[in-house]
């Protein structure tokens, strides 16, 4: 199996139609497909081990991309936020390497790293072709296609593997060939350096609806490329569809978002008064949400679009939570909830998420966490009603251990976010001689709102109980997040460091 | 002839191409009424009138019990079959997209 099936069944299918636009420019299938062939035998010809791309998107990631697993070299897009010592050591992990960088980081590459250093425009000049010969792109099944790096916000970044039966798994399995209609368009607004930026380049080329690039994300220019280029389709990080609701509400203009039909979300966790504030600000529109991780090759459980209206002001409390839960599984996945002794937990018991299925790799450089059967520990924490929609609860290692009592912060942050005065809020454990780890919440007020810590406090006594009461509450401008929306948990902790 | 999931499969009477999704071991698959190669070789042969509905680009086909699937990676003219039974079209999941 090789990725290159993708694009080579759109190119032979629809050449001419466009498969994507940046800055305006369109490209075809059939362009794409012959640049990824000339850029195939460059990478071939250079001997470089892993293919690398370092910069925001552009028509030379797809290139990249395709060029590399018609080249049979796993494809290694870097993070253009790091500094430059955290980039060569992420660089000297892909040696030999081909690598394309628009960047000034190019300059401090470490000697020798480079077989081949060049700029997306010089890579595109490079393999620019119009026509498309033969090309046998390897097949060997266990060869990686893709390979990412986790942030590593707990210690070296992780080389997560995603190999081409995996990624094709997903594709095929979750997606019909050709199945959009030629006016349809999606904006990519994320990195191509995340699952997520990936999930959308293939998916989008195997439907064949057209790509429109929008490699920095801005709420303003958002809104004017699904303006200016009829885009029919979207997927957004949580902080990203946060800013455009936020955008739209300040300048009180109504957006122009006429052709739009589908917007995806996921990455994080949606905060549900932006759900439902977009679900009022877009009537017209199919929300999905979807979750999933690097390790899963992208979606691995999704509420639609019926369930996001069924749910939305629904007076079954039951119905209407499940604006909070992030769906069921796809058709093509299992996933189980555990216990901590491994026995697999009934509806509505919180557990561990774990997951199965041919597009799962749950696998790093030198270590695979899927178990003998195949399954993979998301490190999730959730739980399945009796639906089976399935909820989560935190990532298992931000668990705050409290007297032998196990609290995730997810419970409290929710409570402490239904207070009205509440913008924001961030629970962590800190240490304590009294009970090894006690609570601290980091909270961000709305503006010119006065709140009392006493008031938190007693909120969360009234709502839970007392081994759940933040025993430290800062009050803070904003928390910290990634660029892509991540919340920081180290940093969180490090407010109460003193 | 030895099916495995990955392997890509040709007509040899026809321009289908397909790749196996599901399917393991030794089974008699044909397309236009002819065994199904690794590679081409030689002129094509004559369809068989009796498997000639054709193939469709991107659609899965696969067998009554679901044991073969196959993904058309290359119409042609013939038609899939396992056992001289035709293969159905796999009916679409339609999710919603996600990414």
């Amino acid at each position: 199996m090789n990725i290159s099936l993708v694009l080579q069944m759109a190119a032979d299918t629809f050449p001419d139609r466009i498969a994507l636009t940046h800055n305006g420019v369109h490209y075809s299938y059939g362009r794409l497909y012959a640049s990824a062939q000339a850029a195939a035998a460059r990478i071939v010809e250079s001997g470089a081990a892993y293919v690398s791309y370092l910069g925001e998107s552009s028509p030379a990631t797809v290139v990249a991309l395709f060029g590399a697993a018609m080249a049979g070299k796993p494809f290694a897009p870097l993070n253009y936020r790091l500094t430059v010592p955290e980039t060569n050591r992420l660089i000297e992990r892909l040696f030999p390497v081909f690598l394309i960088t628009d960047l000034d980081k190019a300059a401090s590459v470490p000697d020798g790293a480079a077989r081949v250093l060049m700029t997306g425009p010089e890579f595109l000049a490079a393999t620019a072709s119009e026509e498309p010969g033969e090309w046998d792109a390897p097949q060997d099944e266990e060869g990686v296609a893709v390979q990412l790096f986790t942030s590593g916000t707990t210690g070296e970044p992780k080389a997560a593997l995603l190999r081409h039966q995996n990624l094709l798994g997903y594709v095929l399995g979750t997606i019909d060939f050709a199945s959009a209609e030629e006016d349809e368009a999606t904006l990519v607004s994320v990195p191509p350096y995340h699952i997520a930026g990936i999930s959308a380049i293939l998916s989008s080329i195997y439907a064949m609806r057209r790509i429109v690039q929008l490699p920095q994300f801005t709420p303003a220019e958002w809104l004017k490329q699904c303006c200016d280029q009829s885009v029919t389709n979207a997927f957004v990080v949580p902080t990203m569809l946060t800013r455009i609701i936020a955008h739209i509400d300040e300048t009180n203009e109504q957006p122009n978002l006429q052709a739009l039909r589908a917007l995806a979300f996921g990455g994080g966790k949606m905060p549900l008064p932006v759900v439902e504030r977009a679900l009022t600000l877009f009537p017209e529109v199919a929300f999905a949400n979807a979750y999933g991780l690097t390790e899963t090759s992208s979606t691995i459980a999704l509420l639609g679009p019926e369930d996001h209206r069924e749910a939305h002001n629904h007076p079954d409390p039951l119905v209407a939570r499940r604006l909070d839960s992030v769906g069921k599984p796809l058709p093509t996945v299992e996933v189980e909830i555990r216990g901590e002794d491994g026995s697999v937990l009934g509806p509505n018991e919180l557990g561990e998420v774990f997951v199965r299925g041919p597009q799962v790799s749950g696998e790093y450089q030198g270590r695979k966490l899927t178990d003998d059967d195949g399954w993979f520990p998301t490190r999730d924490s959730g739980f399945i009603d009796d639906h089976g929609f399935l909820f989560l609860a935190g990532r298992i290692d931000d668990v705050i251990v409290r007297g032998g009592e196990n609290i995730s912060p997810g419970e409290v942050e929710k409570v402490l976010r239904s207070h009205d005065g509440v913008e924001d809020v961030a629970v962590v454990g800190v240490p304590s001689v009294e009970w090894g780890e006690t609570l601290a919440a980091a909270v961000v007020l709305k503006p010119a709102v006065t709140v009392t810590e006493q008031e938190l406090q007693d909120l969360v006594r009234k709502q839970l109980r007392s081994s759940r009461v933040p025993e430290h509450i800062r009050f803070v401008d904003a928390l910290p997040y990634n660029e892509m929306g991540k919340l920081l948990r180290r940093n969180v902790k490090a407010i109460f460091a003193d | 002839m030895q099916l495995k999931a990955g392997t890509k499969l040709h007509s040899s009477v026809c321009d289908t191409d397909v790749m196996v999704i599901k399917g393991s071991g030794d089974v008699a698959l044909t397309c236009g009424g002819a065994e199904m190669v690794t590679a081409r070789t030689g002129a094509p042969g004559q369809i068989d009138p009796g498997f000639a509905s054709g193939t469709a680009m991107g659609k899965r086909y696969q067998t009554d019990d679901g044991s073969v699937e196959l993904l058309c990676i290359k119409p042609g003219k013939g038609t899939l079959a396992v056992n001289g039974v035709a293969l159905e079209i796999k009916a679409a999941k339609a999710l919603p997209s996600s990414d």
